[in-house]
């Protein structure tokens, strides 16, 4: 049964779209006068310290990153695994995917020391670095995504859309193993300097990537009126119920291996242990909130077939994926580097203690801003082009919806 | 008739030389300052091109390292330029010294820690720009101009022996430009090593306190350095990277 799925630009309240379009707007707005105070006054202004290098700005623009390689999985699954349940959503899972990854490039560019030399960073490359190879990886990633959008819009490319999805599935998971190896390449730290961060990266991509792309596909179809039946809104549940079970199998695998190497005793306690607000961040949010609390909304019986509880799935593994990044970022550079293994180590620049660190207000914004500057994408990206199935009633698109009823 | 002609053809050919006499002033004086700034540029290499010959190193021998003295860090602080904000966490910190104390048999030693100038940086390694880069003899610096501040290098370094400049300079010192929102560190006073000197912190230690810093040039087999390391056993601190930092110590 080949459903005709009639896609549409949003059609609802204007004067709601164009209020919340500057609402919208404005958190940009304010993301940007934060990078610019963060400039001007040099990165004293944030918690971020010659210790904790990287803080909130670099939390979330992974979070977005990662977000916005699996959000195109929707995508992936329609046109290079042939699942047609899921071809009427490819549209928005390329969107999803170029807004995610643009808000998430914003923000690493804008915290910069020196953003004002971004040509340089376009023009001069060192192809040893895992990072002069991102920025061929994340603007390769843009290219292709919109060649993969417009393959699908135009009717006349449409034979061309699995091919070119191939391409886009390939580069996506080339993409996700770049920003992990960021971490995996460290040799220098207890905390990463592991092979497993490459697909650590890439299941907690699918699994925050749908968790998303469930959450923005309710909100606009409720925002527009559009029905959003039951059968499609489960089935993603259970394919992120998948998903967060490996994110929880590779965390597992991480925490283990570092568990048998006495080396990491010291990072490990302080992660699983003694770490403060990255031991409860970790087990609290991360663990429970963002992994065992959704497998079983998604995954138990009765639970999963209930629309409400899917959304509840997704928003908990967003939180939980924030947090697992948070611990991943910030905790592994709170616990010192051992110079001197075995000894006792005190200096005026904070050897052989625990870091700390608090975002500061422009920080957080920047990254708010980031993710505004997403949202702004895929908002103005509804309202001028036809992303959004009209229907995504169990009629339209549940096969055996006829014999049911 | 002739002769008339012969003056004529003097007085053309005198003319002709003077025009081309001014010529040549004219294209002489507009490109002197390009030659002489060019030779001015080319004179302040005195020493020579960088070489691979010579790999710059340092022999920290901590038996001779007091406790508490921090000479090599003001002497350091003083000829870079560095001066504290009164925020720990944010100010720069190109040396630093660090106390270690064996928990089991309670054995204390104190040490400085400085880039360590690997011969296989791993700030290098991760800078995506090049910015980071090791010159021919050893010496491992940063930039200014192509470094984008996005402190990946801070993150692969094993010594944290990089710093940010988190806010804006003032009184920079001419030798040693430093910007903000780039990332710096240690150059091994290469200022005063390009002219034949040997670093702030070297000069300080031997001046007053034990003579514990000796700086020179590890491939050279008569220099006084490779001597020392030759007879008595060093440690490159994380040896176990295998980035054969050109700073070794002794006693640890």
């Amino acid at each position: 049964m080949e459903t005709k799925f009639i896609y549409r630009q949003l059609q609802g309240d204007e004067k709601k779209y164009y209020f919340l379009l500057c609402l919208v707007g404005l958190v940009v707005l304010i993301g940007a006068i934060s990078a610019y105070y963060m400039e001007t006054n040099g990165h004293h202004v944030t918690g971020m310290n010659n210790h904790v290098v990287w803080g909130m700005p670099h939390v979330f623009a992974i979070f977005l990153i990662i977000a916005a390689s699996g959000a195109l999985n929707v995508a992936s699954i329609s046109s290079v695994f042939g699942k047609t349940l899921y071809k009427p959503l490819a549209r928005l899972s390329g969107l999803l995917s170029i807004a995610l990854l643009v808000g998430g490039l914003v923000v690493l560019v804008l915290d910069l020391g020196r953003p004002d030399r971004l040509i340089v960073a376009m023009t001069t490359y060192n192809f040893k670095s895992i990072f002069a190879w991102n920025i061929y990886l994340y603007t390769g990633f843009l290219a292709i995504v919109v060649i993969y959008l417009w393959m699908m819009l135009e009717r006349r490319m449409n034979h061309l859309t699995k091919t070119v999805g191939i391409v886009a599935f390939i580069w996506r998971l080339a993409l996700t193993t770049g920003t992990g190896s960021i971490f995996g390449f460290l040799v220098a730290r207890q905390s990463y300097d592991a092979a497993v961060f490459a697909p650590l990266f890439i299941a907690m991509s699918l699994s925050l990537g749908l968790a998303v792309f469930i959450v923005i596909l309710a909100i606009a179809s409720a925002a527009d009126n559009r029905p959003l039946g039951a059968y499609i809104v489960t089935n993603l549940g259970k394919l992120l119920g998948i998903f967060v079970a490996a994110v929880l199998y590779f965390v597992l695998v991480q925490h283990l291996t570092n568990l048998y190497a006495t080396e990491h005793h010291g990072v490990e306690l302080f992660i699983l242990l003694e770490g403060g607000i990255y031991t409860g961040l970790f087990w609290v949010v991360q663990i429970t909130i963002g992994g065992i609390l959704p497998l079983f909304l998604l995954l138990y019986p009765r639970l999963g077939n209930v629309k409400l509880n899917i959304y509840l799935a997704a928003g908990c593994v967003i939180i939980g994926s924030f947090a697992q990044l948070y611990v991943i970022i910030i905790g592994g550079q709170a616990y010192p580097l051992v110079l001197f293994p075995g000894m006792e180590v005190t200096s005026s620049f904070f050897d052989g203690v625990v870091r700390s660190y608090s975002p500061s207000l422009p920080e957080i914004l920047l990254g708010i801003g980031g993710v505004s500057v997403a949202v702004l994408i895929i908002m103005i990206g509804l309202k001028a082009l036809r992303f959004l199935p009209t229907s995504l009633e169990d009629s339209t698109t549940d096969p055996d919806f006829e014999s049911v009823t | 008739m002739m002769d008339k002609n012969v003056g004529a053809l003097d007085d053309t050919g005198t003319a002709r030389r003077k025009f081309l006499a001014g010529i040549a002033g004219a294209a002489g004086l507009s490109i002197a300052p390009g030659v002489a700034l060019f030779s001015f540029a080319e004179a302040k290499d005195k020493t020579g091109p960088v070489s691979s010959k010579v790999r710059w190193g340092m022999l920290i021998d901590t038996l001779k390292c007091a406790d508490g003295c921090n000479d090599c860090v003001s002497a350091c602080f003083k000829e870079n330029g560095i001066g504290s904000t009164g925020r720990p966490d944010t100010d720069p910190q190109w040396i630093r010294k660090i106390e270690i104390r064996n928990p089991k048999t309670d054995r204390e030693i104190s040490l400085p820690m400085m880039c360590q100038h690997c011969a296989d940086p791993p700030c290098v390694d991760v800078c995506p720009t090049g910015a980071s880069f090791k010159r021919a003899d050893g010496i491992v610096l940063v930039d200014k101009h192509t470094c984008i501040g996005c402190r990946y290098c801070m993150m692969a370094c094993p010594y944290q022996a990089r710093s940010f400049v988190h806010e804006n300079l003032t009184n920079q010192k001419t030798d040693v430009p430093r910007g903000k929102g780039t990332v710096e560190s240690c150059t091994l006073c290469v200022h005063r090593v390009d002219k034949g000197g040997t670093p702030a912190c070297a000069e300080a230690c031997s001046d007053t306190a034990g003579k514990a810093i000796l700086f020179g040039d590890l491939n050279d087999p008569k220099s006084e350095i490779s001597k020392r390391v030759g007879k008595f056993a060093s440690h490159q601190v994380r040896s176990d990277l295998g980035l054969d930092p050109g700073v070794r110590y002794r006693g640890i």
